[in-house]
């Protein structure tokens, strides 16, 4: 009955006729959905099983497992095939991305195994994001469920346009036609309201393996193809993608020698010929392509999903990070977008921080602001939200530090596809999909004046400065910064003290003192004292500033040099002693909330221009230590 | 305009170079690891091709137990010479001056050779980016492992702190003292690798094929005996047509009988049997989670 695994006598009898069968096939790679006990791992262990990819030993060993560990008596538990990391045997959970493989006599298949919780929406967006087809398994018995709705929703969002409904363990409903067309025709109205268009519905049974690989005799009523004939005919979307502009960023220089320069990427889109005009992003340069290198030779054309090396016949700039792109028919370039933003962190998003954002090779600094909402993966329902914590998605615009070539993510993954790095951590934090670019970057122009920043300092005889202190609550930091500015004063040099409270009352009146609120507080105020400086000013400020993302951020905002941290040095039970304001005393007892040192970290700088231990130094010293720095 | 739907070997073959490129441009100090198998044959010649018309950017480091078969160093010589690269060869000095052996040591030589030798190799030359030849498809706890596998100072590798890995954005960012495993024949099978060798021409040990060799079986695996350092228990060595699925220290790697002298007969013997890859590694055959439990302790 099964035609598609009789291979084995091609083996035996022609090797070479069947290498030459294998050396053709295409490769689809799927990502399979389902909830705990949905029979996900029941249904890939059969696919591998019926495709020979279990071996001898590995069947021995799977039969021990069976009756130890297995929950199908003495029969085979497919399943175990497929959980691998000890922790999950224990635990009876898959807890990650895993990858199968198998083939058929058309295709190699590649196969995402997601985990069905909730809390491992991040791995079902991982396995994803490399799918074309995704299979979203059903029990029969149970109908459409919210974790249905939710893989259906990700599996959209991520791009697959290919979905096979697999409405499994049939066997338990005594295959009953009537059953299946109610959870097709449920399906069917959720499907449409999310804006999914076309899926394909098939009854199967992973335990018995009815139209798994063959036509089963239990369900004559069904006519659609069975599970495996699908995988093997589905268009992959790289086929269609070959069709699209040509766009490939770049991500090496290759440069043996003084005589030859190419630039080595994988097209992410289109074909490529000798002689193609192109145009490179974001600079707009034009020149054509005069070799299309490969080892072995070079190439006439190449198409989309090919690593390859092009050589221009101008010598323009191009480096790491930029898209060549058809001449005529270029990709945006912009410094701000909306885009759906995917948190995969235990640390939640902190709007306004700074965090690596890296879209295909290019890497550029970004911030995403507080989100515009978060998408209930449940319900769809849009909900407001201050942050994203971790498998949170949600909708945010992004500004990133400089001009970056994209294309929406609906048209490249690779060009609209970005992630999110936390600039300490180094961990990757979220995920993004662009939707477009906000055209407000684009409109408002710098307005060019005509007197300098160097004019306004010289004016005042002096180099502007930020002395940027930073410490406990209570550690002395506005007593400091005010003899600072006093006796500057008296040295005629033009000042302003920005304090941390008395910004409170204006400026930032608005803020409170969520992690998020903390770092909009210290971005306005490096955006104030960078405007300060720009007139000239020496700005001495008194802030708590207790994350050092956010001092980064604001030394990035000025000039090389004009930015001098110093740490008010203050051991939290020494500040906690003094209590000034008596505030330490009401945040133990519970009245004041993410108070820095009790219930709200405090990162100390790991390498501060001055450092003043204010248990061996009184403020007149210290005031003393930091103008002797500034003013040598 | 027509399109060229691309095979499965070339969508392998262009993910591995994107990968390589990847490596090269986000690492400080990256490397190959060269265990003159296979896989790192494969994964040699996919290098040449990342970077032509330049040589590969980085060197080779073979970790060696001086327990390889002799076949595989007159290859690793020759090929490290005909690639335009450095290659760099490590021996455990600690392993070597305890003389640790396989005959007399068990799992202790895979960990002082091997796993040690490894650690001591790439912070002795501050590697922070090391390439390795391992497929997802060769046994279970592989198959979760990402591509870019992070490390900690202390070359720990742990499960539930590896990065998500969306569409080809691998993010390689690290600080000092972490280091990154490279896998970029993650997606390959074993028939891959075969059918790729023979597509491509791609030199591998004469091992690989059907030869008689002089052999003793031991333990259930058929073992040659490739030098006089072999300690013969009263047994004589048997004159068989064998050939290796796998390659490693000579005393750990099982052969099997077989006629296959070309690329072809391999493949065919390979998938017409009914045995993995693994089995004839005696590494695996400890206890169920070993492999996973190596990884944790730093083995490749």
């Amino acid at each position: 009955m099964t035609e598609i695994y009789k291979t084995d006598a091609l083996i035996a009898q022609d090797i070479d006729a069947y290498l030459d069968t294998h050396q053709h096939k295409t490769m689809l790679r799927f990502i399979t959905c389902g909830s705990v006990d949905d029979g996900k791992s029941t249904l890939i262990g059969r696919l591998l099983y019926d495709s020979k990819m279990i071996f001898e030993d590995q069947l021995a060993t799977l039969e021990a497992d069976s009756k130890r560990v297995g929950t199908q008596g003495d029969a085979i538990d497919f399943a175990l095939l497929v959980d691998g990391l000890a922790a999950e045997r224990e635990q009876g959970i898959t807890i990650d991305v895993a990858y199968r493989f198998f083939s058929t006599e058309k295709r190699k298949f590649i196969v995402a195994d997601t985990p069905g919780h909730e809390q491992y929406t991040r791995n079902m967006v991982t396995g994803a994001s490399t799918a074309d087809l995704a299979v979203i398994l059903i029990d029969a018995r149970k109908g459409v469920l919210t974790q249905t709705r939710r893989h259906s929703y990700l599996a959209h969002l991520l791009g697959i346009r290919h979905l096979v409904l697999a409405v499994n363990k049939m066997d338990l409903v005594g295959y009953d036609r009537a059953v299946f067309d109610r959870i097709v025709a449920e399906y069917r109205a959720f499907a449409e309201s999310i804006g999914i268009v076309d899926f394909t519905p098939i009854p199967i049974s992973g335990l018995a393996g009815d139209n798994i690989t063959t036509r089963s005799n239990q369900t004559p009523w069904f006519e659609g193809p069975v599970l495996l004939e699908h995988l093997e005919v589905v268009e992959l979307d790289q086929s269609a993608n070959q069709r699209n502009a040509f766009r490939m960023p770049v991500q090496w220089v290759n440069r043996p020698n003084l005589d030859f320069r190419g630039f080595s990427g994988t097209i992410a889109a289109g074909q490529i010929h000798a002689g193609d005009e192109i145009r490179v992003l974001p600079s707009g340069k034009t020149s054509r392509i005069s070799r299309i290198v490969a080892h072995g030779g070079d190439l006439d054309m190449a198409v989309a999903g090919q690593a390859i090396t092009l050589c221009f016949e101008d010598e323009i700039d191009c480096s790491r990070g930029q898209v060549i792109t058809a001449a005529n028919a270029p990709v945006e370039v912009a410094d701000q977008f909306e885009a759906s933003v995917i948190w995969m962190d235990e640390e939640e998003l902190v709007p306004g921080r700074a965090y690596w954002l890296k879209i295909g090779p290019q890497t550029v600094s970004a911030t995403v602001a507080q989100p515009k909402y978060q998408v209930n993966v449940n319900t769809m329902e849009h909900l407001a939200a201050k942050t994203l914590d971790l498998n949170a998605i949600g909708v945010a615009n992004i500004t990133t530090d400089r001009d970056i070539p994209f294309t929406a993510y609906a048209e490249s993954r690779d060009l609209g596809g970005f992630i999110l790095i936390d600039k300490m951590t180094n961990r990757t934090v979220g995920a993004g999909l662009i939707h477009f670019a906000l055209r407000r970057a684009q409109n408002i122009h710098w307005q060019a004046t005509d007197t300098s920043r160097t004019h306004h300092a010289s004016l005042k005889n002096q180099k502007p400065m930020v002395l940027w202190m930073t410490g406990l609550s209570g550690s002395g930091k506005s007593t400091i910064a005010n003899l600072v500015e006093r006796k500057l004063a008296r040295m005629n040099r033009h000042t302003f003290l920005l304090d941390g409270d008395n910004v409170r009352h204006g400026l930032n009146k608005d803020l409170g003192f969520t992690d998020a609120d903390r770092v909009e507080n210290i971005r306005r105020v490096g955006e104030v004292a960078k405007l300060m400086t720009d007139a000239g000013l020496i700005v001495i400020t008194a802030f708590i500033s207790p994350f050092r993302s956010e001092r980064e951020m604001v030394r990035a905002m000025m000039q090389p040099g004009e930015f001098m941290e110093i740490f008010i040095d203050t051991p939290l039970e020494e500040a906690e002693a003094r209590d000034v304001k008596g505030l330490y005393a009401k945040a133990r007892a519970g009245q004041l909330k993410n108070f820095t040192g009790i219930d709200s970290p405090y990162e100390p700088p790991e390498a501060p221009q001055i450092r003043i231990d204010t248990t061996q130094t009184t403020p007149e010293q210290a005031a003393d230590l930091i103008i002797a720095a500034l003013i040598p | 305009m027509s399109s060229h739907t691309l095979t499965h070997l070339q969508r392998l073959e262009a993910e591995a170079i994107h990968i390589m490129r990847e490596v090269v441009t986000q690492a400080d100090a990256p490397v190959m690891l060269y265990s003159v198998g296979k896989d790192s044959a494969v994964m040699l010649h996919l290098a040449k091709k990342a970077f032509y018309p330049s040589p590969p950017p980085f060197p080779l480091l073979h970790v060696d137990t001086t327990w390889k078969f002799r076949d595989m160093y007159a290859l690793r010589d020759r090929a490290a010479r005909a690639a335009g690269m450095q290659l760099l060869v490590h021996q455990n000095p600690d392993a070597q001056r305890q003389g640790i052996n396989p005959f007399d040591h068990g799992g202790l030589h895979t960990d002082m050779w091997k796993t040690e030798g490894l650690k001591q190799a790439l912070d002795l030359h501050g590697f922070d980016a090391a390439f390795g030849g391992a497929r997802r498809d060769e046994e279970k706890s592989r198959a979760k492992e990402r591509i870019f596998s992070f490390r900690t100072a202390s070359h720990r590798w742990d499960p539930k702190n590896q990065r998500p890995e969306l569409w080809r954005t691998y993010n390689a960012r690290k600080n000092k003292g972490e280091s990154m495993r490279v896998f970029p024949l993650s997606n390959w099978t074993e028939l891959d690798i075969w059918q790729y060798i023979h597509l491509e021409n791609i030199e591998i040990v004469p091992l690989y094929y059907a030869a008689e060799r002089p052999t003793v079986i031991r333990d259930g695996l058929m073992l040659m005996v490739d030098d006089d350092r072999f300690p013969l228990k009263g047994e004589t060595p048997v004159m068989r047509s064998i050939r290796f699925r796998t390659l490693g220290c000579y005393p750990l790697t099982g052969a099997v009988e077989s006629r296959a002298q070309t690329l072809p007969q391999i493949i065919q013997e390979m998938l017409l049997t009914t045995t993995s890859e693994r089995q004839g590694r005696a590494i695996d055959h400890d206890q169920a989670a070993s492999m996973e439990k190596k990884k944790q302790e730093g083995y490749f």
